[in-house]
């Protein structure tokens, strides 16, 4: 298993008012993300705890993108992961902001 | 004076040896070695039926038994190298060269005996060209086929699984050569007449069915999220602009969540009639509800698929049967209606790099080519002229002067950035290429050259290289979908979103396609159970594919 | 053309028609309940993960793969526990079980509220072997306890992982049981058996044959489930408020009806040697009609030859 941390300053903060959500199931080839408002709003913060070792330079582009889009000041996510593509995170991270911003 | 009749008069010497222990042509499975060990002479070109689906594996069986004393040295000519026994014959001595297309299961140990020595290649073809070969250079002088069952004269009928036959004995049987058929049994009258007697010399009667295995059944409940958004992507993005009714679907999961979003997202975009109604294709479970919803007028098969023969039997509408009302395929037909009668290609690979050549190959399996190269390939010999096909000639070649401008068949690959066991797909150079060099190839294996493919779909959109208009831009476009695999990381940002602008690539947006909005509920059938349901009760699918 | 739904979802109301088999632990909890009502307890945020998976450098789950809370179905109070399959296929850890046993002893103490444990479970996980079988020991009792307390506890079971092992147990203990088709429940699964037993006894790739045997529909009709149903939320929640509403009292008479149920089912069924079989005993024209049959039509089949014994188990 693998930790990495990753914090980037962002322009807005996410919108809604839920306070926490969680997305995914952790699996082969799955991760859950556990989003909570608790961060300061221009703030957002990703701890991952990952299966697939050695992976940290292509999580920082698929955060960075995912950040530079989605602009989640405000929270934190954690995610469990079992080793999911680029992609798949990239989904559940969409959806793990959607959730708090009160979209199912 | 010249002999003109060598071949004849072998034939007939072979034949005659045979006739003490045939009765007529019929030969009893315990002498069917013997029968072997009789007919084919040392060095003798040997198709052994090596058909993409179906085997003759019970004549594979008594050849791999005759005395490598009496039968050696042969040169086999067949589509598939698929059983055990096809790659032990030349272990033993009996086999020395090959010519092939296809080696699916057998890639790994046909790559080590390739490496160690023990065949000679001869070369490794699509199925057309192998076919096309059967006529010039590689003709056989012997042929074991499968059929489902014979006459006492000697008919066939060879059923469903029709597949490469009729081409194989039309090449040996009209060159003197031998046609020896394994069939399940003797009946009074066949079903209908696929193969007629006098192309037949010897029959063996098996006793039981030929072997063969279900290729083209995909699970629903396989299809993943990314395939089912790369479906959305191919249909909004290819299917609809272009207008492709004509098509080939390579087998694969993608393209059987395009198959069952089509009565779903295709309905719901109005598309029904206006595109994938004319198939090049086997008979797909996945195509069921398409069918049922009435997206498809017609669809030709290369071969058959186990578990569909009842349904093929049903709708007779859309299917080719015959009079007996049982499915006819036809690989060297097929073939040639998904050249020539198809506009669009569209199928996924193990690997593509910054041109767009596309591979399966790696570095220790030798898979071969199948069809997929002459489904995936423009073909310069069209002359008839389609709405798709004209306008990717147009986007082709914008400045040409139109009375000269051909069109473009559509070649797409489509797959997700990484494949199983997060392989990333994209690549800065093909495993093939290594393979060649070990090998000492003259050519690397190739599947789909660039310069024919004309789009990528990806979870991250579509590339159009018929926009691109020269090498850079098309590296940048396939880079521009190649997402986080290193390939994608190396994009010019720069160049990509002017690629954007101006449409070489279109994002999931740009269509209108929310990515979280790809959920397996689009999928018209989410189960093979499902898939039973929409047949009305009338697929069968195989033991392995239940879950009830 | 043929009945066939066409699933596409935008409607007013929560979308009930989805597979079960499909969804998570958590869509099935939140669509099988009323609207809104759901409170989880020891939710994700509050991290009570696995403490012994990270000794086998494999990835932990922030609800160790189970949901419990309290809800509201068809108006009234209830307690959920939904297994997640995926993750670890569903099995019991220390903190799941421990999740689970907890939810019990409160419906015990309650007395008021009764329990829907949604299952969808491999067993006990290897890995925790024996805090797993400890915890599957003290849900058993926890589940009699409730039960004698007045608190009924329902399984519904139609997940990717079926319901084995400990999961089987703890369902037979249950007041009553809703399974659909994709649902199986046994203790041992069938890998197990055949690799004990041969493929001659149990060939476990044909799933055929492991369906006839563990499945949905074979537990309805052998009577070790109330209910089958077919496989949406809708159809599965219908079933729990059916069997809530009808979920008699427990006590040492029910425990002996129970036995003499099974005696009478063994004494019935017990030289036959495959499902058909005991579908042919129990009354079913063409047993081999069985496996195709679509929900409604089964439902109607096995209500007509009998619904089981309310006064058991």
């Amino acid at each position: 298993m693998e930790d990495l941390t990753f914090h980037h300053r962002v322009r807005a903060r996410a919108r809604g008012v839920r306070t926490s959500a969680v997305v995914g199931v952790v699996a082969s080839g799955n991760l859950e993300v556990l989003a909570e408002r608790i961060e300061p709003e221009t703030e957002c913060v990703l701890e991952i705890r990952t299966a697939a070792v050695g992976f940290g330079e292509v999580w920082g582009a698929v955060i960075a993108d995912f950040v530079e889009r989605y602009s989640p000041g405000g929270l934190r996510l954690s995610i469990n992961d079992g080793g999911a593509r680029p992609d798949t995170v990239s989904l559940r991270l969409a959806q793990a902001v959607r959730s708090m911003e009160g979209e199912e | 004076m010249m002999n003109w009749q060598h071949g004849r008069e072998a034939r007939q010497a072979r034949v005659e040896a045979a006739s003490s222990f045939a009765d007529g042509k019929i030969v009893a499975a315990r002498d069917a070695t013997r029968l072997m060990e009789t007919v084919i002479r040392p060095g003798d070109r040997v198709c052994l039926e090596g058909d993409n689906q179906k085997q003759a594996d019970v004549l594979s069986a008594a050849l791999l038994a005759v005395d490598p004393k009496k039968v050696n040295d042969l040169h086999m000519v067949q589509s598939g190298v698929v059983l055990p026994e096809h790659l032990d014959l030349f272990e033993r001595g009996v086999a020395k060269r090959l010519d092939f297309a296809y080696s699916g299961p057998q890639s790994a140990r046909i790559a080590t005996m390739l490496f160690g020595g023990k065949i000679e290649l001869g070369a490794v073809h699509t199925y057309l060209e192998l076919f096309a070969r059967y006529f010039i250079d590689l003709t056989p002088n012997v042929a074991l086929i499968a059929a489902v069952s014979a006459d006492r004269e000697g008919n066939l009928y060879t059923g469903p699984n029709t597949e490469d036959t009729p081409t194989v004995v039309e090449a040996t049987a009209f060159k003197d050569g031998i046609v020896i058929a394994q069939v399940n049994e003797i009946v009074e009258k066949v079903p209908r007449v696929d193969i007629p007697a006098d192309r037949v010399q010897f029959v063996v009667t098996a006793g039981k069915p030929f072997f063969v295995e279900p290729l083209f059944t995909r699970d629903p409940g396989s299809i993943t999220e990314g395939q089912i958004l790369t479906a959305m992507l191919a249909i909004k993005g290819i299917y609809a602009p272009y207008g492709v009714r004509r098509l080939n679907h390579g087998i694969g999961f993608n393209t059987a969540a395009i198959e069952l979003l089509l009565p779903t997202f295709g309905e719901k975009l109005g598309l029904k009639g206006k595109v994938a109604s004319h198939f090049a294709l086997n008979p797909h479970p996945a195509l069921i509800p398409a069918i049922e919803s009435g997206w498809v007028s017609q669809v030709h098969c290369f071969g058959s698929e186990v578990g569909m023969e009842d349904y093929v039997r049903a709708r007779p509408d859309v299917f080719f049967t015959g009079s007996d009302g049982s499915l006819r395929s036809n690989r060297a037909l097929c073939q040639v209606a998904g050249l020539y009668a198809c506009d669009m290609f569209i199928g996924s690979t193990l690997q593509i790099d910054l041109q767009g050549n596309s591979s399966t190959v790696t570095t220790s399996r030798v898979a071969g080519f199948g069809g997929a190269p002459n489904m995936g390939a423009d073909t310069r010999g069209r002359r008839h002229p389609s709405e798709p096909w004209l306008q990717a000639g147009r986007e082709a070649d914008p400045e040409a002067q139109p009375l000269l401008r051909r069109g473009r068949k559509l070649v797409v690959q489509i797959g997700e950035t990484f494949g199983s066991n997060n392989e990333p797909l994209f690549v800065e150079k093909l495993d093939a290429l290594a393979l060649a060099e070990k090998l000492k190839l003259d050519l690397a294996p190739v599947m789909i050259y660039g310069d024919d493919v004309t789009h990528i779909v990806t979870e991250e959109g579509i590339a159009n290289l018929l926009l691109c208009r020269d090498a850079s831009e098309r590296e940048q476009a396939i880079r521009g979908v190649a997402g986080y695999t290193k390939v994608g990381r190396g994009r010019d940002p720069k160049m990509v979103q002017r690629l954007r602008e101006r449409r070489v690539i279109q994002r999931p947006e740009d269509l209108g396609i929310d990515p979280l909005h790809a959920d397996r509920n689009m999928l018209a059938a989410r189960s093979i159970k499902d898939l039973v349901h929409w047949s009305g009760g009338i697929y069968s699918p195989p033991s392995r594919f239940r879950n009830w | 053309m043929n009945a066939m739904r066409l699933q596409m979802t935008g409607s007013t109301g929560p979308d009930r028609k989805v597979s079960w088999y499909e969804a998570s632990a958590r869509t099935r909890t939140r669509l099988l309940l009323d609207a809104g009502s759901f409170l989880e307890f020891l939710g994700p945020e509050l991290r009570e993960v696995s403490p012994h998976l990270e000794l086998f450098d494999l990835p932990e789950q922030f609800d160790d793969g189970i949901v419990v809370g309290q809800g509201r179905i068809d108006g009234a109070p209830v307690f959920v526990a939904a297994q997640e399959g995926r993750f670890m296929g569903g099995a019991f850890g220390e903190v799941h079980g421990a999740k689970l046993t907890g939810l019990l002893r409160a419906a015990r103490d309650l007395k008021s509220i009764p329990v829907l444990i949604l299952f969808d479970t491999g067993g006990v996980r290897l890995q925790e072997a024996n805090a797993g079988e400890l915890a599957i020991a003290e849900i058993m009792r926890a589940v009699i306890e409730a039960r004698t307390a007045g608190a009924a506890v329902v399984g519904l079971i139609g997940g990717r992982s079926g319901c084995y092992g400990g999961g089987g147990l703890t369902a037979a203990c249950c007041s009553a049981l809703a399974v659909s088709e994709q649902g199986r429940i046994a203790v041992s699964g069938p890998e197990v058996i055949e690799t004990n037993r041969g493929v001659e006894e149990f060939d476990s790739h044909d799933h055929a044959l492991v369906w006839r045997t563990m499945g949905g529909k074979h537990r309805r009709l052998l009577g070790a489930s109330e209910l089958f149903v077919d496989d949406t939320v809708q159809d599965f929640r219908a079933a729990a408020i059916e069997l809530l509403r009808s979920a008699g009292q427990f006590g040492i008479d029910t425990l002996h009806a129970e036995q003499s149920r099974l005696e009478d089912r063994l004494r019935r069924f017990g030289a036959c040697h495959d499902a058909y079989d005991v579908w042919a005993a129990a009354g079913v024209q063409e047993p081999r009609s069985i496996p195709a049959l679509p929900a409604d039509e089964f439902i109607a089949l096995a209500d007509a030859l009998g619904k089981v014994r309310r006064d058991a188990r």
